[in-house]
């Protein structure tokens, strides 16, 4: 299962260092929605420095859509999918290749943005083994969820809009814990996010193990 | 061309009187008849409330609502695990699923509106971030992506797994959303509902029993609409089939002209 799911990360990744659609198209974006933020909340910079966490958070779930539609719409073209299908790799190992190659790319993207808040918001980055764990547990849950969700459109032909749909309200605990543990940690009230990351924790460990489990019979007939 | 297909269904002989119909009217009939009881009992006989006064009025309706919606998504959530697993899957536990959700989706907007309209007076407010609405608001959205889900055609089998495992993945978020709300939200504490149920179990006399009404009336309506909601999933699956047949026909017939 770990051998299969490191070789499914790597050609996702592999894909990705080639074709670059997350660096040059979701990276951006995600950037561009920092900017309008600060539009619509700005320009005072202790409203924007006091909300960073929520905004920042804001931003990674919009960008984690669309890298669960990238990540799916390689696998949609060219009859990927049939391929992954008959190549006789473990369900589970594809699942959690997939889940950790989405993973990684929203990390990136997740220090980028931070460092971006940091500037454009004056927001100190106080605390940043925090923030940093904060980021890796719940871009583990994020991630779960979407490659579960991005099975489970895949082939449909509303995929663009149903994806959002459902992965919103179910990731609503990912949002309101990475948000208070990031609050935590930028005030410098690093106790305070512990039991956050539990909550993250949690959730990774809950969703990982049900995507692990479903994404077999979801892979099989989708 | 329809009406071949209306002549068809009604000729098969699966039509013949199904089940427990006679049963299935009376309960929808009763239900009615509570619900109406209830309203009348609510706004009219019972007295108003010493702390809350003619907004204690609402209460009569609104927690059996609550209740309702979250009876639905109890059902939906067992019975897709029934069908996914592998023993007892059947296209029957699909449908329940679907229409169990449905109606819990139609109680939890319910719910939702005759909150708000409570919480106006009694908050002076029509909405507070507490973590029963809050997990409510989220209710709704979940399950009307869920229901968006049961909408993307596929075949029984596709579908059925498709739609069982959302279900699932929505029904785990449910607790997960509560305990994050609760933690999240713990600084400004809003008056919750939560007090009110403790509250409520010392209401007397006629209040109890209208509220003891209203949960009766509307749980049996419930299981009216369930019903109904999951033999109407059953037609509208063979008038697929037959609307398929109708126009298999059709082409046959055009090829031997």
């Amino acid at each position: 299962m770990w051998r299969d799911a490191r070789l499914v990360m790597g050609k996702d990744l592999r894909i990705e260092m080639r074709s670059r659609v997350s660096l040059n198209q979701v990276l951006p974006f995600a950037l561009a929605v920092l900017v309008l933020f600060g539009l619509a909340l700005g320009p005072n910079l202790h409203v924007l420095a006091a909300e960073t966490a929520g905004l920042v958070w804001m931003a990674v779930l919009f960008s984690c859509v669309l890298g669960v539609q990238r990540s799916y719409s390689i696998e949609s073209s060219d009859a990927a999918r049939d391929g992954l299908r008959l190549s006789g790799l473990d369900p589970a190992g594809i699942f959690l290749g997939k889940a950790g190659a989405l993973a990684l790319q929203l990390f990136v993207l997740e220090i980028v943005l931070a460092l971006v808040a940091s500037v454009l918001y004056g927001t100190a980055l106080s605390e940043a083994l925090v923030l940093a764990v904060t980021c890796v547990v719940a871009t583990l849950g994020l991630s779960a969820v979407g490659t579960l969700y991005g099975a489970l459109a895949l082939g449909v032909r509303v995929r663009e809009t149903l994806l959002p749909l459902l992965f919103f309200p179910v990731v609503a605990p990912v949002l309101m814990g990475a948000m208070k543990a990031w609050q935590a940690g930028l005030a410098g009230t690093p106790g305070k996010a512990a039991g956050w990351l539990e909550l993250l924790t949690v959730f990774a460990v809950a969703y990982g193990a049900i995507g692990t489990i479903a994404f077999g019979p979801l892979l099989e007939d989708g | 061309m329809t009406t071949t297909v209306v002549h068809e269904l009604r000729a098969t002989p699966v039509a013949k009187r199904p089940f427990g119909a006679r049963a299935l009217r009376v309960t929808g009939a009763l239900s009615l008849v509570g619900i109406a009881a209830t309203i009348w009992l609510g706004l009219w006989v019972t007295p108003p409330d010493a702390f809350m006064g003619n907004q204690v009025r609402l209460l009569y309706i609104h927690p059996p609502m609550a209740w309702v919606a979250f009876l639905a998504y109890g059902i939906s959530f067992l019975s897709s695990l029934a069908y996914l697993w592998r023993r007892t899957r059947a296209t029957a536990w699909d449908r329940l699923a679907g229409a169990a959700a449905e109606v819990g989706v139609v109680f939890t907007g319910l719910t939702l509106v005759t909150g708000s309209i409570w919480g106006r007076p009694t908050w002076g407010t029509w909405w507070t971030w507490d973590p029963l609405l809050t997990t409510t608001a989220l209710l709704f959205v979940l399950y009307l992506g869920y229901l968006a889900i049961r909408h993307i055609p596929g075949t029984d089998e596709t579908r059925g797994k498709r739609n069982a495992i959302a279900a699932v993945v929505a029904f785990i978020d449910v607790p997960v959303v509560y305990f994050s709300v609760y933690l999240w939200q713990s600084l400004h504490q809003t008056p919750s509902i939560l007090n009110l149920t403790t509250r409520k179990t010392t209401i007397h006399g006629s209040m109890a029993w209208t509220l003891l009404l209203g949960f009766c009336s509307f749980t049996m309506a419930f299981f009216w609409l369930l019903v109904e909601r999951y033999r109407l999933a059953g037609l509208e699956a063979r008038e697929e089939s037959f609307g398929l047949q109708a126009a298999l026909e059709e082409r046959r017939l055009e090829g031997r002209t």
